[in-house]
């Protein structure tokens, strides 16, 4: 298990140095430097350049140097803590951070949470009851989910709250509670709101989760040692809990390498609808006006978490499984 | 494929002759595709989106561009087939209410009213807005349009700047349906030569491609297609910022095709037939294409068409955010972007009828893959 934990951490090193090199690209690629730009919109907005302030940016961000020693630097810095400054809103892109990472977190966290809580038990009930009404409820549903896009699902059920039962249901919190200190009374704030993005997120994940138990249950059940633990005589519901959701399981857990990016993908976009103080909105408009840094250290973020996701469930997987542990199968 | 080999008698029905009782690999495909009926109900759905797309300009009977202020935000108008006059008697004739448009004397806020006193008639083929048909050939004849071509005719009704949403909805298919195709042949010419060569040749070339597309796949890629699509310079003209998208789209979109075409080509290099063909002293090209492609045809168009719906819902969701397709392009995303705004959609709800169009034609694409799926190994039980 210790070998198997020390490579996936390897890989992950790695894959994570990857990725800094395509966020690197990514804020490399708007033309112009970025300070050049910030320059261009501090003329056009009538304001004097410092030409010393310039250069001390330019030397700061070894601007001037190839754009080797510009990643490494950019790197070095990250690694020290240093995740850059936001031109857009003249603060450091770590204070930004400090502000919404938690809400961005529990908001995504508890979505996976419901999607894994709400589409097992449905998987396994349709599985089940194979063809019954509830199975074909399911599978509409399912298939909804699938189809809709995740901005549409909120503008609708923004739409249906605001004109038929009068509540708005954008932001987290109520303004009284915007920026009061956490507490009892903040938390059930935010607890009256937090449903609706929940619903939202977890609404595209959940329809995939449900088919693929559905269809690993369906194959588990004909298996013959359903049928003679059923032969002899074990209560139905035994029967199915005990033995091939169990097994059934097993592809679910790996199924966290891409439940992770789908919640990730679709907070983003449901944030931005709903208009939650969480990193989304920011990453946008950072995003809109070009301004990189703050745009590369969020994408950079985002990915570290799936990534971090993904060893998760690689470690749970090994340790379920003793095969993958041992190297039988390939660990994909 | 020609068989020559003679089957042991017995074993074929002596009644049948020639050639009546061997199906082509096509043949089967499409008999097992049409036990599918949800397939078969999409893939009409899907032709008439089709219709609508390459015959936009003939079915909208309003320029979607055609700015007209007097009906900001006017209602859907119901289209009544059975006109009735006031002597009692009736005929069969197309005809809509025209507005009446009142005014809140409080807010001075202006509100339509459907005027039942002001019918409008409507005739087919009729002459009005010029436009060119397949983008070719210049001509100004619509489908259907109001008597008089002044008259307000809003199917699906105006949004804010009093345009037609239903003509709107035509041109918007037209550009989103062909960013889904035009995005899954760029992903495909990706995904089949660099699936295709890590697959046939195998090694260090195969180690190296499925640890991209792995490393690809474990990114969210809405974040990521963000930030390549903002990188894009805002000088560019409407046709560059188009095909950017599709080729940002296809750039993340490839690894999923690589997968299969890798898959299906590994798969192959064991078969018997395979081998013998590269014993025989046929080229790397001439055992591709000759012998191993056909055989997998059909699993690159299921896999094809069922990352098109995907492409649709990506383009959308980039428009939607505003760092996609930009405005004079009309596009279901450029469109929902109107009913971003609580308020907007609380008065004009209609301008949700792009989205309703996005659903339909994604669960139609995935229904017919599906079916695909189901049909693309005829052989296999």
């Amino acid at each position: 298990m210790l070998t198997y934990i020390a490579r996936r951490l390897v890989t992950m090193v790695f894959t994570l140095l990857a990725l800094s090199v395509v966020v690197f690209v990514v804020i490399q690629l708007p033309p112009g430097d970025f300070v050049t730009s910030y320059i261009a919109t501090l003329a056009a907005s009538g304001e004097s350049v410092d030409q010393e302030a310039i250069n001390a940016l330019r030397d700061r961000y070894k601007l001037d140097s190839p754009v080797l020693v510009q990643y490494a630097s950019w790197l070095g810095e990250l690694l020290r803590g240093n995740l850059g400054y936001s031109f857009e809103m003249q603060m450091p892109v770590g204070n930004i951070f400090a502000d919404r990472i938690g809400i961005s977190l529990a908001v995504e966290l508890t979505a996976v949470v419901v999607m894994w809580a709400v589409s097992i038990p449905i998987g396994i009930y349709s599985a089940v009851n194979q063809y019954s009404v509830g199975d074909y409820l399911a599978t509409i549903f399912g298939f909804l989910g699938l189809a809709v896009p995740n901005f549409l699902f909120a503008l609708i059920l923004m739409y249906v709250c605001y004109n038929w039962f009068g509540v708005t249901i954008t932001g987290l919190f109520s303004p009284e509670y915007m920026n009061a200190r956490w507490s009892v009374g903040r938390f059930l704030d935010f607890a009256s709101h937090v449903w609706a993005p929940i619903l939202v997120i977890s609404s595209a994940g959940a329809a995939q989760l449900v088919r693929v138990l559905r269809a690993n249950l369906l194959d588990e059940l004909n298996k013959p040692y359903v049928l003679t633990a059923r032969a002899k005589g074990l209560p139905r519901r035994t029967v199915i809990w005990r033995y091939p959701v169990r097994v059934a399981m097993n592809p679910l857990v790996s199924t966290i390498g891409w439940v992770l990016p789908t919640v990730i993908s679709s907070s983003f976009v449901t944030a931005i609808v709903l208009n939650l103080p969480t990193l989304s909105p920011i990453l946008l408009r950072a995003l809109l006006s070009q301004d990189m840094y703050l745009a590369g250290a969020l994408i950079l973020f985002m990915g570290l978490l799936t990534l971090i996701g993904t060893l998760i469930s690689d470690l749970l997987l090994a340790w379920i499984d003793p095969r993958i542990r041992l190297g039988m199968v390939g660990a994909n | 494929m020609v068989s020559t080999t003679e089957a042991p008698a017995g074993d074929i029905d002596p009644r049948i002759t020639g050639t009546a009782g061997t199906e082509s690999q096509w043949q089967l495909i499409r008999r097992r595709f049409s036990k599918h009926r949800l397939a078969v109900v999409s893939l009409w759905v899907l032709g008439m989106f089709a219709f609508v797309a390459l015959f936009a300009g003939f079915i909208s009977p309003n320029d979607p561009g055609d700015v007209k202020a007097r009906y900001t935000f006017a209602p859907p108008q119901g289209i009544n087939f059975i006109d009735r006059n006031d002597d009692g008697g009736w005929a069969i004739r197309p005809y809509v209410y025209g507005y009446d448009v009142e005014v809140n004397p409080a807010s001075l806020s202006r509100s339509f009213v459907i005027a039942e006193n002001k019918k409008i008639y409507l005739n087919f083929f009729v002459r009005s807005w010029d436009y060119k048909l397949f983008g070719l050939i210049p001509t100004d004849l619509h489908l259907i349009g109001p008597e008089r071509s002044r008259d307000p005719f809003y199917i699906l009704g105006a949004d804010r700047l009093g345009r037609d949403m239903f003509s709107r909805l035509a041109y918007g298919t037209q550009i989103s349906l062909s960013v889904g195709l035009v995005g899954v042949l760029m992903s495909l010419i990706l995904g089949v030569i660099i699936g295709g060569a890590a697959g046939y040749f195998g090694g260090w070339f195969d180690a190296v491609t499925q640890r991209v597309i792995e490393f690809l796949r474990s990114l969210p890629t809405i974040p990521l297609w963000m930030g390549l699509a903002a990188a894009m310079p805002s000088g560019w003209s409407p046709l560059q910022v188009y095909f950017a998208i599709t080729l940002i789209l296809s750039l993340l979109g490839w690894t999923e095709l690589a997968r299969v075409v890798r898959g299906r080509f590994l798969a192959l290099n064991g078969e018997d037939y395979v081998a013998a063909a590269r014993y025989d002293g046929c080229s790397h090209g001439r055992v591709i294409l000759r012998h191993m492609v056909p055989a997998f045809t059909s699993h690159i168009i299921t896999a094809a068409s069922l990352a098109v719906p995907g492409m649709i819902l990506a383009e959308t969701a980039l428009s939607f955010l505003g760092l996609g397709l930009q405005a004079p392009v009309i596009s279901w995303g450029v469109l929902l972007q109107e009913a971003q705004n609580i308020r907007t959609l609380a008065t004009a709800p209609w301008l949700l009828a792009p989205g309703a169009a996005i659903v339909i034609a994604v669960l139609a694409m995935n229904f017919v893959g599906d079916g695909l799926r189901d049909a693309a190994d005829p052989y296999a039980s």
